[in-house]
């Protein structure tokens, strides 16, 4: 088991900001070589909408994954997939608001009040904002562990919101959110399942 | 009316390397938009009004460039993903290809391609398409006007409507191997509708014959509404005097209706029709009443409500 940890630990450590920025660099790499297809702002937010949802998975994957392995050390990993996905949520964000609706606060605050999914959208991003800014050391330690935990808990009603947000975006296949709910569902039960017996 | 006549088209815009230099000026701005947008979104507000880029985005109703019009299709027997059919419609053989003439003709039969539509003229006709999705395209389509092909078929007076149907064959379309639409696809005009000049039935584009993912051997078009009314892949024409069931609108009424007339003014639940995306440029265009084909069309749906007939 030591030697497994020490090679998992070993390569996860280093290889973190390559696994979370390569995503960001392919897409910028592809847009200035205009290889994003015939509507690159549309290819834009549909990836950086999902690697969102994908690294909300990897960090809320990290608390099962502990009770299995262990592996207190992996705690740190959880706040930094947290983020990777927060940053993706802000980029998807950004270019929502920029490229796609051109700055254009009429359109955007009426898309936002008549159309549901961009509402819980918003909503899934609101609710990642404070989690982003209580990630610090210095903000656990103000809110004291149990505040911090319960407030922490909005990532699975983020996650449950952004796949809400990917099934109604989709026109009709929905092959894509439902990969992803499961995968949440997964994780979700996994907690639910071992709670009982961890905390007390 | 066309948008640009053909023999204005300047064969320069339909070239390989005037595709990559759009695609260079379209990064470029991208670039500077991400950064300008990110520093002054109020000057950007200020500095491009509606009206300022409509007429920006109009002034030359640029045509869309092959590559973009041939990769980025909604063609869903051959993927849900626009970038699919190209690869997945590539070994499809669109010939040889028969069309069932069916329903209230006076005399039901199914014919040759060729058989057809021999004889009758092909015209180059420029089109905007709006898709429902609130993005557009400028197509110079090559066809033969839908009217001359029912004249062929002969309607009896009592067909009120005509029925479009795609070929079903899961193995030579493996997305309907999947049960996401119920196939065939099916589209239908009012009889009116089909007669009207700008209804085309496409054979080619660009100058070439109908590539496989834009519908081959043969499409509907119907400028002056949303994109999923141009049925591709066309087997059989059927004449009847009920409204035909379409596929879209079986498979979500609340979204996608049986007339599907581009307009500005009624948004898709989910989204805004209001504006539109051109493909090839960044900021969205508004989008225009029945496309901008009003003056053609309108009178078509006088004295309907435009809003219940969506």
């Amino acid at each position: 088991m030591a030697t497994a940890e020490s090679v998992v630990r070993g390569t996860l450590r280093p290889t973190r900001w390559i696994l979370a920025l390569a995503p960001l660099v392919w897409l910028v790499v592809r847009a200035f070589q205009g290889d994003l297809g015939a509507n690159p702002i549309e290819r834009i937010e549909d990836e950086s909408g999902q690697w969102t949802l994908r690294f909300l998975a990897l960090s809320l994957a990290i608390t099962p994954l502990i009770r299995l392995t262990q592996w207190g050390w992996l705690i740190r990993e959880r706040r930094f997939f947290g983020l990777a996905a927060f940053g993706y949520a802000s980029t998807h964000l950004l270019v929502y608001l920029g490229l796609d609706q051109g700055f254009d606060l009429h359109d955007i605050g009426e898309d936002i009040l008549k159309h549901l999914w961009i509402t819980v959208g918003m909503a899934a991003f609101l609710l990642l904002l404070p989690l982003a800014i209580t990630s610090t050391k210095g903000w656990i330690r103000r809110l004291g562990g149990a505040r911090w935990r319960a407030l922490h808990r909005l990532a699975y009603v983020a996650a449950f919101l952004g796949c809400i947000h990917f099934l109604w975006s989709v026109k009709k296949d929905l092959t894509e959110p439902i990969i992803y709910s499961s995968v949440f569902a997964i994780l979700m039960a996994m907690r639910a399942i071992r709670q009982p017996r961890t905390t007390r | 009316m066309l948008i640009r006549r053909p023999d204005d088209l300047p064969s320069s815009e339909i070239t390989p390397e005037a595709i990559a230099n759009d695609r260079r000026r379209f990064i470029g701005a991208a670039g500077a938009l991400a950064l300008g947008a990110a520093a002054a979104p109020a000057w950007l507000k200020a500095a491009t009004p509606n009206e300022v880029r409509a007429a920006l985005a109009r002034q030359d109703d640029k045509v869309t460039s092959f590559e973009d019009a041939t990769t980025y299709n909604n063609y869903y027997e051959f993927g849900t993903g626009k970038d699919e059919p190209v690869d997945q419609a590539k070994d499809f053989r669109p010939k040889p290809w028969t069309i069932e003439i069916a329903g209230m003709v006076k005399k039901p039969r199914t014919m040759g391609f060729d058989d057809l539509f021999r004889g009758l003229p092909v015209q180059d006709k420029v089109y905007r398409h709006r898709c429902v999705e609130a993005w557009s395209m400028v197509i110079p389509w090559q066809g033969t006007p839908l009217r001359d092909v029912i004249n062929r078929c002969e309607p009896l007076p009592s067909a009120k409507f005509v029925e479009f149907t795609t070929l079903y064959d899961p193995k030579r379309m493996p997305g309907q191997a999947r049960p996401i639409l119920n196939w065939p696809y099916k589209e239908g005009l009012r009889m009116d509708e089909a007669m009207h000049p700008l209804a085309l039935l496409a054979t080619g584009m660009y100058g070439k014959s109908l590539p496989n993912q834009n519908g081959a051997p043969v499409k509907l078009v119907v400028p002056w509404k949303y994109g999923f009314k141009g049925i591709k892949a066309i087997v059989k024409i059927r004449f009847t005097d009920t409204m035909p069931r379409t596929t879209w609108a079986e498979a979500n009424s609340n979204e996608y209706g049986f007339y599907a007339n581009v307009n500005p003014a009624v948004d898709h639940p989910r989204w805004s029709q209001a504006k539109e995306r051109r493909i090839g440029s960044i900021l969205k265009i508004p989008t225009l009443p029945f496309n901008g084909y009003t003056d053609q069309v309108a009178s078509l749906y006088a004295g309907m409500d435009l809003r219940k007939n969506y």
